[in-house]
C-alpha cells in the first residue's frame, strides 16, 4: 500500500470535513451541566493541514472526541453536524461510525505512555487495525505491520513487532501510535497535542515525521495544539479557538502576519522577542479564562480585552472577515467587533 | 524466572525453618513436663515415659531439636494422641476431600464472581451494581459458619433439597479411586455415585465459596472500572474495532489481572472456611480433624497442621506469582 | 516559547474549586464523612453495638449465663417468646435477650482489646522496622512473612490452644494475626514517606531521625492505621465467634458469647432456629457496621472522584 499523493483537489469540490455549530454539554449528577464546547465551526479540505489552536480549556480536545464520536454516551449532550464526505457522522449508527473509525478518520492522541496496551505485543496492537477494516491475509498483514513500522522511522522493526510498549521510549510509542493510526491509509487524521507529552529534544522529530507522512500521502489532518509555533510550522490554516468557539480563521500566513482577533494579537504580542531591546516588559494577555462572558452576551473574551466596549455586548457575534480584509482577503474571519489592525 | 522460584524455595525452606524451631517451642512451653502435657487427659506413668523416650525429651534440648528435624524431614510428624495414626497419612487420607470442597468452592466463586462483576462494573450505577456491591460486603461479613448454619437449616432440613452431611449416601456402594468422589464416580462410570457426590457437595461449597466470591466480585469491579477509565481503551475506539473484540481482548484481559493474583490469595481463606464448613457438615476432610484436635488439644495434629499449611500456602503463593509472570509481559522482563 | 504559555501569568490564582477552601485535611475528611450515607449507617450500627455492650447491666431484663429457667427446656423443645422472656430462652435455660446482649459485651471488649494490643506490637515493629531500616528491617519482615504464613483462623487457633481455654488466650490469638497487618501497615507507610520532599527538607533543617518520625510521619500514618483498624475490629469479631465456634474460647458452653451461641445451637436447628439466627445476624450487623464505617473512613480520608 504505497502512499499516493494527491494533486490538488478541483476549486469548488465539497471539503471533506465540514464541523457547523458544534455544541458539547458535559452533565454530572449533582453538578450544574458545563458546555465545553459552544458552536464550534471549521472545514477541513481533501489534503489539508488545519490547525486547531487554544489554551487548555477551551473545548479543542472535547471537538476532536465529538467528531471522532468517542464521547462518553452518559452525561453527554452533542448537537450540531459534523459532516465527513457529505455523510453526517452525529446521527450515524454507532455501529457505523466504528467501522469509519481507523478506515476513514483516524485519531493520534496526545499520551503515548498510556495510549497503548500494555499487555499485547506492538505487532498485534498494529495488525488488529488490519483485520479489522481490510482483507489482507495473516503474512500481508504481516508485511504491512513491517512496512508501517519502517516508514515512522523505527529501526529493527521485525524485532519490535514482538516486543512490548513499556520496552520503547516515549517517542518511539508515539511513533507506533502514528503508524497504527496510518495503516488504512485514512483520508482525515485527526492528532491531538501529539507532541506535548514528549521531551522537547524529540518533540520536532515526531511533528516532522507526522507531517511528512501527511502530506506525502495526501491525508488531510487536523492538528490540536497550544503551541503557536508548532502551528506555524505546519499548518496551512489555522482556528482560533476560545471559550468553546472559533474567534478566528485565516490561512497560516494571514494570521501571523495580520492578527485580527484580540485573542490573537494579544497571544502574538505576548511572545518575547530576541530582538526587542532590553529590559522590554513582558506583555501577557491579563485575566484568567474564567473571566468571561457567555456568547449569548457578548464577546467572551471581553473582560480580558483592553478595545472592548458597548458594542461587544451583544450576542451572536458573527466569524466573518474584517472591513479590512473582505476585498482581499475573504478567507481571512474573525468574531471581533473592534478587531486589530481595523482602520475604524 | 528461574531465579524468581529458586529464590522462592529457598524463602520456604527458611521459613519453614523458622516454624519448624516455633513449633519445637511451643510444645517445650506447655505447662509442665511435655510427655505430660503432649499426652493430656491420657497421661499415666508408663504413658508417660513412653513418650518420653520416643521423643527424647529427657536429652539436652539442641539434641531434641536435631532429632525433631530429623523426624521431620523424614515425614514423621509424629502420631496423634487421640488416634495413635500417623499424623501424615490421616491428613493424606483425609487431604481429598478438603481439596475438592475448595475447588468446588472456587470454582462457584469465579464463575459467578467474574462475570458478575464485569457486567456491574459495564453497567455501573445501575440496579446490578448495586446488588453486586451490596451482595458482596454481605459475603465479607456475613460469617462462614453462620452462612453454612443458615444454608443447612433452610435448604436442607426446612425444604430438603440437599442432604445433611457427609460427602455421599452410603447406601450407593461407591468405588473410590482418587478420593474424589465426584470424579470417581465419573471414571468409574458410576453416574449416580458422582451425581451424589456432587449433591452433597452444592451446600458446603456455597458456604465455603461465599468469601471468595464476594472478594472477586469486588476485584474484577474495581478491576474493570480501571481499565476502563484507561487510555489504551479510548484508541482501541478510535481503530474502530468491533465492540466485543474491544472487551475482550482491551478490557477483560487486563482487568484479570489483579483477580488471578487474588485467586493464589483465597487459599488462606478457604482453608480457614474449610475448617469450619467441614464441621457443620460433617465432611471429613483436614478441616474437620482440625477441629477435632483443636478440641482435645492434640498436639502433634496442630503441630503436622501448622507446618503443612504453611508448605502449602507458600506453593501456592509460589505458583501464583509465576502465573503472574506469564500473564503480565512488564512483570516478566524484570 | 509559546504565546499561550503567557497568558494569565498576572492573574490571581486559582481559588479552591470544592468549597472546602480554608479545611484542614482533617476536617475536610469530617465532611466527607458525614455526607456518605454508609458511613453513617455504618456510624450508628457501631454506637448502638458498643452502647449495647457498655450498658448490657442496664439493658438486660435478667443476669446472663443463670439456666435458671432450664427445667422448661424438654429435648424436643425450646421456650420460644412469651411475657417473661421477649426472645424465648436458650437451650441451657438462660435468657435468650440477656445472652445476645451480653455476647454483645464480650465481642466488644475481646475485639477492642485484641486489636489495640495487634495495633501497638504491630506499629512498634513497623515503625522500627522502617525507621531504622538495615537488619532491623529484614529480620523484623521475615517474622511478620513467618507469621503471615499461616493463615489467620489457623494462627489465632494454635495461640489459643498453646494459652488455654480463656478471654486473655483468644485475645492474645487474634492480635496475633493482627500485628503482621499493622507492622505492614506502617513499615509502607514510614518507607512511601522516607522518599518524599517534605521529610529530606526537614533533615536537611537539621531535625533529629527520631523527632521526624514521631512528629510528622506518624500523624501522617494515623489516617490509613484508623481505617486498617476499624476494618480489623470488624474481622475480630467474626474472629472471636469463629474461635469460640471451635471450642476455644472459655470453657463454660452456656457463656453468653454469640460465637459459642451458634455452636449450640447447631443441636437444635429443627426446634429452635432463632438460637442461631438471632447471634449469627448480631455478628454478621455488627461486622457489617465496623466494615461500612472503615470503608467510608477511607473514602473520607482518601477521597476519588469516581467511586
Amino acid at each position: 500500500m504505497t502512499p499516493t499523493p494527491q494533486t490538488t483537489p478541483p476549486a469548488g469540490a465539497r471539503p471533506l470535513l465540514e464541523v457547523e455549530d458544534l455544541r458539547v454539554r458535559f452533565s454530572r449528577r449533582g453538578q450544574p451541566a458545563t458546555t465545553a464546547v459552544d458552536g464550534v465551526s471549521f472545514s477541513v479540505d481533501a489534503g489539508e493541514v488545519v490547525g486547531l489552536v487554544g489554551e487548555s480549556g477551551c473545548g479543542k480536545s472535547v471537538t476532536s472526541l465529538a467528531v471522532m464520536g468517542l464521547l462518553p454516551s452518559r452525561g453527554t449532550r452533542v448537537t450540531g453536524s459534523v459532516r465527513f464526505d457529505g455523510t453526517e457522522l452525529l446521527t450515524m449508527a454507532p455501529g457505523q461510525l466504528a467501522a469509519r473509525r481507523g478506515k476513514d478518520l483516524a485519531m493520534v492522541f496526545q499520551d503515548p505512555m498510556t495510549s497503548l496496551n500494555p499487555v499485547l505485543t506492538l505487532g498485534r496492537q498494529l495488525t488488529e487495525v488490519l483485520r479489522a477494516h481490510t482483507d489482507l491475509d495473516r503474512a500481508a498483514r504481516k508485511a504491512e505491520a513491517l512496512d508501517l513500522l519502517g516508514r515512522v522511522g523505527i529501526p529493527d522493526p521485525r524485532r519490535r513487532l514482538g516486543e512490548y510498549p513499556h520496552q520503547l521510549s516515549g517517542g518511539m510509542r508515539q511513533r507506533v501510535l502514528i503508524a497504527i493510526a496510518l495503516a488504512c491509509s485514512p483520508r482525515l487524521i485527526i492528532a491531538d497535542e501529539p507532541t506535548t507529552a514528549l521531551d522537547v529534544t524529540i518533540q520536532a522529530q515526531v511533528l516532522d515525521l507526522l507531517t511528512t507522512l501527511v502530506r506525502e500521502s495526501g491525508t488531510a489532518m487536523v492538528l490540536i495544539t497550544h503551541d503557536l509555533g508548532v502551528v506555524a510550522g505546519t499548518c496551512d490554516r489555522v482556528n482560533v479557538l476560545y471559550a468553546g468557539r472559533v474567534v478566528e480563521s485565516a490561512s497560516r500566513q494571514d494570521l501571523f502576519a495580520r492578527p485580527r482577533h484580540r485573542y490573537t494579537s494579544g497571544l502574538l504580542a505576548a511572545v518575547p522577542r530576541v530582538d526587542a531591546p532590553e529590559g522590554t516588559p513582558l506583555q501577557p494577555v491579563r485575566g484568567t479564562v474564567r473571566d468571561r462572558l457567555e456568547w449569548d452576551a457578548g464577546c467572551a473574551f471581553l473582560p480580558r480585552c483592553g478595545r472592548g466596549d458597548g458594542a461587544c455586548r451583544t450576542g451572536g457575534i458573527p466569524l466573518a472577515p474584517t472591513d479590512a480584509d473582505r476585498a482581499r482577503h475573504p478567507d481571512h474571519e474573525a468574531r471581533c467587533v473592534h478587531p486589530a489592525g481595523a482602520t475604524t | 524466572m528461574l531465579t524468581l522460584i529458586v529464590r522462592r524455595l529457598g524463602l520456604l525452606v527458611l521459613v519453614l525453618f523458622g516454624l519448624s524451631i516455633l513449633l519445637f517451642a511451643w510444645v517445650r512451653a506447655l505447662p509442665g513436663d511435655p510427655a505430660r502435657a503432649l499426652l493430656g487427659q491420657k497421661a499415666t506413668p508408663a504413658g508417660i515415659a513412653e513418650v518420653t523416650a520416643r521423643y527424647g525429651f529427657d536429652k539436652p534440648v539442641w539434641q531434641q531439636y536435631l532429632t525433631y528435624l530429623g523426624r521431620l524431614v523424614r515425614g514423621d510428624f509424629g502420631a496423634s494422641i487421640n488416634t495413635g495414626q500417623p499424623v501424615l497419612s490421616t491428613f493424606t487420607e483425609r487431604f481429598p476431600a478438603t481439596i475438592e470442597l475448595s475447588v468446588a468452592a472456587l470454582l462457584l466463586a469465579v464463575v459467578v464472581g467474574v462475570p458478575l462483576g464485569y457486567v456491574a462494573a459495564r453497567r455501573r450505577g445501575g440496579l446490578l451494581d448495586n446488588l453486586a456491591v451490596g451482595g458482596s460486603l454481605l459475603g465479607v461479613v456475613v460469617p462462614v459458619f453462620f452462612l453454612a448454619v443458615l444454608l443447612k437449616y433452610v435448604l436442607s432440613i426446612w425444604l430438603g433439597w440437599f442432604p445433611t452431611s457427609g460427602r455421599q449416601d452410603a447406601r450407593i456402594d461407591a468405588t473410590h479411586v482418587t478420593g474424589f468422589y465426584v470424579l470417581d464416580g465419573l471414571l468409574t462410570r458410576e453416574w449416580d455415585a458422582s451425581w451424589d457426590a456432587l449433591k452433597h457437595l452444592v451446600l458446603p461449597a456455597l458456604a465455603l465459596g461465599s468469601i471468595p466470591l464476594a472478594i472477586i466480585v469486588r476485584i474484577t469491579r474495581a478491576s474493570v472500572l480501571e481499565v476502563l477509565s484507561e487510555d489504551h481503551v479510548r484508541t482501541a475506539q478510535a481503530k474502530g474495532l468491533a465492540r466485543s473484540v474491544i472487551s475482550r481482548r482491551h478490557i477483560l484481559r487486563n482487568a484479570l489481572l489483579p483477580v488471578s493474583t487474588t485467586l493464589g490469595l483465597q487459599a488462606g481463606a478457604l482453608l480457614s472456611g474449610a475448617v469450619l464448613t467441614e464441621t457443620v457438615f460433617s465432611i471429613n476432610g483436614i478441616g474437620s480433624y482440625l477441629f477435632d484436635a483443636v478440641n482435645q488439644l492434640d498436639y502433634p495434629v496442630l503441630q503436622g497442621f501448622i507446618l503443612f499449611i504453611a508448605l502449602v500456602y507458600a506453593l501456592v503463593n509460589l505458583v501464583v506469582d509465576v502465573s503472574y509472570g506469564l500473564i503480565d509481559p512488564r512483570v516478566r522482563v524484570s | 516559547m509559546s504565546a499561550l504559555d503567557a497568558v494569565g501569568t498576572t492573574a490571581e490564582p486559582d481559588a479552591e474549586p470544592t468549597g472546602e477552601a480554608g479545611l484542614g485535611p482533617w476536617a475536610a475528611a469530617w465532611r466527607r464523612l458525614r455526607r456518605n450515607p454508609s458511613g453513617i449507617v455504618g456510624a450508628v450500627i457501631v454506637l448502638l453495638f458498643v452502647l449495647v455492650a457498655v450498658l448490657a447491666p442496664v439493658l438486660a431484663p435478667y443476669r446472663p449465663a443463670t439456666g435458671q429457667w432450664f427445667g422448661e427446656v424438654t429435648p424436643t423443645s425450646v421456650p420460644g417468646p412469651s411475657a417473661e422472656h421477649v426472645l424465648g430462652l436458650d437451650s441451657f435455660g438462660s435468657d435468650l435477650l440477656t445472652q445476645l446482649l451480653y455476647g454483645a459485651r464480650s465481642s466488644l471488649v475481646i475485639g477492642v482489646v485484641s486489636t489495640a494490643v495487634g495495633l501497638a506490637v504491630g506499629a512498634v515493629l513497623g515503625i522500627l522496622a522502617g525507621g531504622l531500616g538495615g537488619w532491623v528491617d529484614t529480620v523484623i519482615m521475615r517474622i511478620v512473612d513467618v507469621l503471615l504464613s499461616i493463615p489467620s483462623l489457623l494462627l489465632a487457633v494454635s495461640v489459643a490452644a498453646l494459652l488455654g481455654r480463656n478471654a486473655v488466650s483468644i485475645m492474645l490469638a487474634i492480635s496475633a494475626a493482627q500485628v503482621p497487618i499493622f507492622a505492614r501497615l506502617l513499615r509502607a507507610s514510614l518507607l512511601a514517606q522516607r522518599g518524599q520532599d517534605y521529610v529530606v527538607a526537614l533533615r536537611s533543617l537539621g531535625l533529629r531521625r527520631r523527632r521526624i518520625v514521631v512528629g510528622h510521619m506518624l500523624p501522617n500514618a494515623l489516617g490509613p492505621v484508623l481505617v486498617q483498624a476499624t476494618l480489623v475490629l470488624a474481622t475480630a469479631v467474626i474472629e472471636v465467634a469463629a474461635l469460640s465456634f471451635l471450642g476455644l474460647g472459655a470453657a463454660d458452653p452456656a457463656v453468653a458469647e454469640w460465637g459459642r451461641m451458634l455452636v449450640t445451637a447447631q443441636g437444635r436447628l429443627e426446634q429452635a432456629p432463632q438460637l442461631a439466627v438471632y447471634p449469627g445476624l448480631a455478628i454478621a450487623v455488627t461486622a457489617l457496621g465496623f466494615t461500612l464505617l472503615g470503608e467510608a473512613l477511607r473514602e473520607a480520608l482518601d477521597p476519588r472522584s469516581d467511586r
